[in-house]
């Protein structure tokens, strides 16, 4: 395997909140952390362990009170709010764990919505967002409504969406949360199919199984990295027990 | 260029899209809006007609004249000069020939002096007996009164000097009196006399005869005979018998009106105030009044204009209402998809893009509600004077007036709950239930 490429690359990031006078919060107390194209990711820890503010200042939707967030060899940290949100639009592609499509508007047209916000013109992109809607198994329900999709279908409309500006890193946020475990079984299998196509995904998850698919799991408690295990299954992930 | 047009489009689809989501609220929105700019534009085009016809016959009058009438002196004074006699005498008022003569003499930029007697007799011809008012007037009249001479010819300088017993009837008169022959080959009899017509006239307009103040209220207004002023005094003679309602009074006026040409609109604002004083040092009681159509035709102007602004802020505050409305709407919308707004915000929306979203919602409501209120507006004033004699107009200004108004209250009004948006943190707003 060729050394990959670095392209995240978090340097001492501590994020602080003050709540009130004096009360001040350390969610994070100093992280390190470098993630390689291609790489699969899944952030763990128990509620409180900082993985959310992990997550929002992957995503750029957080600034870090200290350190330094290299994206694609930009420092983000330090980024006025348009830029960040130039550098979400283009570089990360968000899967929630409620999909947060957009009721208003049909499944090609949530797949759209990150174009436009790059100042692309949309209908040069509708063969891209056709492949990407067959990617993920919904060429037939590209008119559709979100609330006339399954949970499962919605949440592949959100992957989809998410690949549409073919960004650095797709970040999923307990993506088979509010999915019950067979749907769930599909969208995870998506998330691998992804990455075997050298997507790189960051996933942040309480569930045990789902990050056991992921090649390296980053436990967190307190504001820090408390360990990181190194699967080494990224070719081929360990079958999973058949729903009870 | 052509990028920006195309994003533009799409927000203002999405926008539309967002208001068909929730139609009933959309309408109803919109409806204050409607009724804002409907309410606006009809009530300036009520406006606008109300004033319209005082305008046009105070226009009509002439800007360039002074009109002097005479008036019957209040009770009081009449009570004196009867004194205590028991037989009624004649009350003796009004302007005098000498009056038109010092006029024309005396007060400079005067171009000419039209005299004027009113006598209220009968004409007949046949079994046909119309109540008319009888005008004995030089032929200057004809030019300075605007006539439309259809039929004959009018007065002229020979009629005058040779006190001809020849009239001139409006088309209206000489129908009732004539129902059957051609007037123009026959006399009329009014009192004990004849008088051959010699042509039929047309006034401008009916509404601008202009009998004594009030005094002909409920008579029909086109029957005027016109004869030579000369005619007139030596027929009719100085004391006029007028009956009325069982009991008559005997009056002697020589002249009841004297319409003054200026020379042109500048010379009347002079001559008002000297004419005023000329006609005190002849009359000691205030047995005439003058009246400068310029100067009514100012005051109408300056009361339109105080109704217009009256009825204008009445509408611009229903407009406003509709705009808070509007803005109540969108603030509400704001917190309902505040989800939407963080989703929106993690795909790489700008705070400007949340802005404009939002901004186009509101413009899109209220230059809807703004055209329909134009097309409301519009219609509203037609069907106002369909039901009513009330005239209306609708001016051009009323209706940009209206629709800028409306889609400025959808600019200012949305603003703030589309600021409101843009600045909420994209990480509350995506945890927002």
């Amino acid at each position: 395997m060729a050394t990959p490429e670095v392209i995240i690359q978090l340097v001492g990031i501590e994020k602080r909140y003050t709540l009130g006078e004096e009360v001040v919060v350390r969610a994070l107390r100093g992280v390190d952390l470098s993630i390689y194209r291609g790489d699969y990711v899944a952030i763990m820890g128990p509620s409180g362990s900082g993985k959310s503010t992990m997550l929002n200042i992957l995503g750029c939707l957080d600034r870090p009170t200290a350190g330094d967030y290299f994206l694609g060899g930009t420092n983000v940290a330090v980024m006025p709010d348009d830029d960040l949100s130039a550098a979400r639009g283009k570089m990360i592609g968000f899967i929630f764990q409620s999909y947060n499509l957009i009721a208003q508007l049909t499944v090609i047209e949530n797949i759209q919505v990150p174009l436009l916000y790059q100042g692309h013109d949309v209908r040069h992109f509708h063969d891209h967002c056709v492949r990407l809607a067959s990617l993920v198994g919904l060429a037939q329900r590209l008119t559709h409504r979100p609330n006339q999709l399954s949970g499962g279908q919605q949440q592949r409309v959100a992957i989809a969406r998410s690949l549409v500006n073919d960004p650095l890193m797709i970040l999923a946020d307990e993506p088979t949360g509010n999915l019950d475990s067979r749907t769930g079984l599909e969208v995870l299998d998506l998330i691998d199919k992804l990455n075997s196509e050298g997507k790189t995904i960051v996933l942040v998850t309480h569930d045990e199984k789902v990050a056991a698919r992921a090649q390296r799991v980053i436990h967190m408690r307190d504001g820090q990295i408390e360990r990181e295990v190194v699967n080494r299954v990224r070719q081929s992930p360990p079958p999973e027990p058949l729903p009870a | 260029m052509k990028l920006f047009s195309f994003q533009f489009l799409s927000t203002l689809r999405l926008g539309v899209k967002s208001l068909l989501l929730h139609k009933l609220r959309s309408a109803l929105t919109m409806l204050g809006i409607i009724f804002g700019v409907c309410s606006v534009i009809a009530m300036l085009a009520i406006g606008e007609g109300a004033s319209y016809e005082a305008q046009e016959s105070i226009k009509r009058l002439g800007s360039d004249n002074i009109i002097l009438r005479s008036l019957k002196p209040p009770e009081d004074t009449r009570a004196q000069g009867a004194g205590g006699s028991g037989r009624p005498s004649a009350i003796e008022y009004g302007l005098t020939y000498d009056d038109g003569a010092r006029v024309q003499s005396t007060i400079p930029g005067v171009r000419r002096v039209l005299p004027i007697r009113i006598i209220r007799e009968n004409v007949r011809f046949a079994q046909n007996e119309v109540a008319c008012q009888i005008l004995g007037t030089l032929p200057l009249y004809s030019e300075m009164a605007g006539l439309d001479l259809p039929r004959g010819r009018f007065l002229t300088e020979t009629d005058e000097r040779n006190q001809a017993n020849v009239c001139v009837l409006t088309v209206g008169l000489a129908q009732r009196l004539f129902p059957y022959q051609d007037p123009l080959s026959h006399s009329v009899k009014i009192d004990s006399f004849y008088y051959q017509v010699v042509g039929l006239v047309r006034e401008k307009s009916q509404a601008e005869q202009r009998p004594q103040s009030g005094r002909m209220e409920g008579e029909p207004l086109d029957n005027n005979v016109y004869v030579p002023l000369s005619t007139a005094r030596a027929r009719f003679g100085e004391v006029l018998i007028r009956r009325s309602a069982g009991s008559f009074e005997m009056e002697q006026v020589e002249l009841h009106q004297l319409t003054i040409q200026m020379e042109d609109t500048a010379a009347v604002e002079s001559a008002d105030p000297q004419i005023k004083a000329l006609l005190n040092r002849f009359h000691s009681r205030n047995d005439y009044e003058v009246i400068v159509p310029l100067q009514l035709l100012r005051q109408a102007e300056e009361t339109k204009r105080i109704f217009n602004i009256v009825l204008g802020s009445i509408a611009a505050i229903s407009l406003l209402v509709g705009g808070i409305g509007i803005m109540n709407i969108m603030l509400a919308t704001v917190t309902e998809r505040t989800r939407e707004i963080g989703v929106r915000r993690a795909l790489g929306a700008k705070r400007k893009d949340i802005t404009l979203q939002f901004l186009v919602e509101t413009v899109v409501l209220s230059f809807g509600g703004g055209l329909i209120g134009v097309v409301v507006g519009v219609i509203t004033p037609m069907v106002v004077s369909q039901l009513t004699t009330m005239k209306t107009i609708v001016t051009p200004w009323s209706v940009l007036l209206a629709f800028g108004i409306s889609g400025a209250i959808g600019v200012i009004f949305g603003l703030y709950p589309a600021k409101s948006a843009a600045q909420l943190d994209p990480i509350e707003a995506l945890r927002h239930e």
